[in-house]
């Protein structure tokens, strides 16, 4: 591509971003979101805090659970429209301390997801999620819109922000008065 | 509990809705003892500001009594505090350089996505003002939930009452960053656009910060005659020339500073379909002139320009010409309520400011949506009202 001499963002940020991500080597997938926050702690405790996958649905809003099963297995269930539920298992396919995770999902959606951290000095580290969805018969749109209930991207940008307010100030920012609105909150999400 | 709600333009009700509690671990529960409505209010009872729900608790200048504390609150329960409006965590990189309204982490996350398309970025969260800044329940109630409570809220003194230190959760250190962002020189003339609450600490503090001369504008006789108290001079606005009289009254040369403390409500403005229930002719249909527009033409070449007032989408008309050419500085925001409170209460323990002269009307928490009415249709006379959850109507 022409455009790559000249132009120095991000691949996910271009206007052909699933294929530039795909040839940038970032996952050659249908849909491909990534998106960037800034969070003043040391790179070394985000990677631990995200390496123990337990900690995901701490901030990761549709995940209903995620069990553990070994050092680079886990066995995910995330939450689907009409009271459903959809999963997979996912392996960690690179893992390189306090700098960068990335996992492989098979079940029912096939998906990746890679997350670097990136030291930004007296900022603290700048963590980027990439996150790839790959259902089977390529009919993306309808499928991901059935599975998810909301768009990838957005839900990626939100559980980003999330991570961040947790990591930076110990809790989640909510309008919520109090828990029994919390709950409503989080049903309705 | 009771407390105001918002239904739509002109509407707001004092209602039965649900009671606070302790959410996050950093979170307090206040039991209001003074609220107060505030200009910025207006724009909501207006109908102004997008992105209103039904039912919204209105409200971001509160003070009261600690009832209850999460675990990392670092409060005593009985403790009386001020609460700023802005809702603010204290860690991130804006409030480490004390920019609290620009902090990152006081806006949940799913906010943050209109914050985003229409500004670029979120702002904070704030109290009572809408799902864009948050979505936060306010203070107009007889209990508020307030996040970060070992950042924000300010401990009083006991024996200090509460209409002497109120102001400090919005006006007074709105007014105080306005004529701060002047970078006030020995010998400057400062110009304020209204004297509302804001205008009016815009000029007790641009005297504190050394202002030789401040000349304050309004139509209000009322309002122009308590910013002469502070030793402003005056114009009004709909018998004067405020172009003329700025020059003449400054030699030729221009106020060194100019504040908008008047904000949205005073001229045309057009809004795009981002909050759509903004109608144009609405903005149209009000006869007040530009109070922004003036303050960039008046000011003299190379000054400042300060807007406190508040903004929420797109101005028409805008004299970016006068505004480059005469290379004025602008400095504007929400207040950083937080910077700069201890100095400020100390100010007013120690007699500097006061803030008393302020309050025109107190108000039971039950006849709040009388007292919305009041501050709008008769702002000569109605400067400022504060309800009280306690008190029984005289
Ligand atoms: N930046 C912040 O954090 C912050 C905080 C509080 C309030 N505000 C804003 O400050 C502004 C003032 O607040 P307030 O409580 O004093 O409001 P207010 O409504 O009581 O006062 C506004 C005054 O401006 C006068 N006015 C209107 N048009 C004018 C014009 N063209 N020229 C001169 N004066 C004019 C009005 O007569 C009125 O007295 C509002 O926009 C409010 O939202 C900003
Ligand atoms: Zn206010
Ligand atoms: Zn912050």
């Amino acid at each position: 591509m022409a455009s790559t001499m000249t132009d120095d963002t991000p691949a996910a940020t271009r206007r052909d971003g699933d294929r530039a991500t795909a040839e940038a080597g970032q996952g050659a997938r249908d849909s491909v979101t990534a998106r960037s926050v800034t969070i003043n702690r040391p790179a070394a405790e985000l990677y631990r805090f995200w390496r123990d996958f337990n900690n995901l649905p701490k901030f990761m809003a549709d995940i209903v659970v995620i069990d553990v099963v070994d050092a680079t297995h886990s066995r995910w269930t995330v939450k689907a429209p009409g009271d459903r539920e959809v999963g997979w298992t996912a392996e960690v396919t690179e893992d390189q301390p306090d700098r960068l995770i990335a996992w492989e999902g098979r079940g029912d959606i096939r998906n990746s997801g890679r997350v670097e951290f990136r030291d930004a000095g007296a900022r603290g580290t700048i963590v980027t999620a990439t996150i790839a969805y790959d259902p089977p018969g390529g009919a993306l749109g309808k499928l991901v819109a059935k599975l998810f209930r909301r768009e990838p991207a957005v839900q990626a940008a939100h559980d980003l922000r999330r991570f961040k307010q947790l990591m930076a100030t110990g809790e989640i920012a909510t309008p919520a008065m109090n828990l029994a609105q919390l709950i409503d909150d989080e049903e309705s999400r | 509990m009771r407390a105001l709600t918002w239904h739509g333009k002109h509407d707001v009700r004092v209602e039965t809705v649900d009671d606070p509690g302790i959410v996050n671990p950093r979170d307090a529960v206040i039991k209001v003892t003074s609220t107060a409505i505030c200009g910025s209010d207006l724009h909501l009872y207006d109908n102004y500001i997008p992105s209103m729900m039904k039912g919204d608790i209105l409200g971001h200048e509160f003070m009261g009594e600690v009832v209850e504390i999460g675990p990392k609150s670092t409060l005593k329960l009985g403790e009386r505090v001020v609460v700023p409006f802005t809702i603010a965590c204290g860690s991130c990189y804006h409030c480490g350089k004390q920019q609290f309204s620009a902090c990152d982490n006081g806006n949940p996350a799913e906010n943050q996505d209109a914050g985003e398309k229409l500004y670029g970025q979120t702002m904070s969260g704030l109290f009572g003002y809408s799902h864009l800044t948050g979505g936060y329940a306010g203070g107009q109630a007889e209990y508020v939930r307030v996040p970060f409570s070992d950042v924000g809220p300010i401990v009083i003194p006991d024996g200090v009452d509460d209409d002497k230190v109120l102001f400090l959760s919005d006006i007074l250190p709105t007014g105080w960053m306005a004529a701060e962002n002047c970078d006030i020189a020995p010998g400057d003339t400062v110009a304020v656009w209204g004297c509302g609450p804001v205008g009016l600490f815009a000029v007790q503090s641009a005297f504190l910060l050394g202002a030789e001369r401040v000349i304050a504008i309004d139509h209000f006789d009322n309002r122009l005659a308590l910013a002469k108290r502070f030793g402003a001079e005056t114009i009004n606005y709909k018998t004067t020339d405020v172009a003329m009289a700025l020059r003449e009254l400054t030699g030729g040369v221009g106020p060194d500073a100019c504040i908008d403390a008047v904000g949205l409500e005073a001229h045309g403005l057009t809004a795009d379909n981002v909050y759509d229930q903004i109608k144009v002719s609405s903005f149209m249909a009000t006869d007040r002139p530009h109070a922004l527009r003036q303050a960039i033409m008046a000011c003299r070449k190379g000054g400042k320009l300060s807007i406190p007032g508040v903004y929420g989408g797109f101005v028409d008309k805008f004299p970016i010409g006068a505004l480059m050419e005469k290379g004025l500085q602008v400095k504007t925001g929400q207040t950083h309520v937080q910077r700069n409170l201890p100095a400020l209460l100390t100010a007013i323990l120690d007699g500097k400011i006061d803030t008393t002269f302020l309050i025109s009307h107190r108000m039971p928490l039950e006849a709040a949506a009388e007292a919305y009415k009041l501050f709008k249709e008769e702002q000569d006379r109605v400067t400022k009202v504060v309800l009280k959850p306690g008190m029984v109507a005289a």
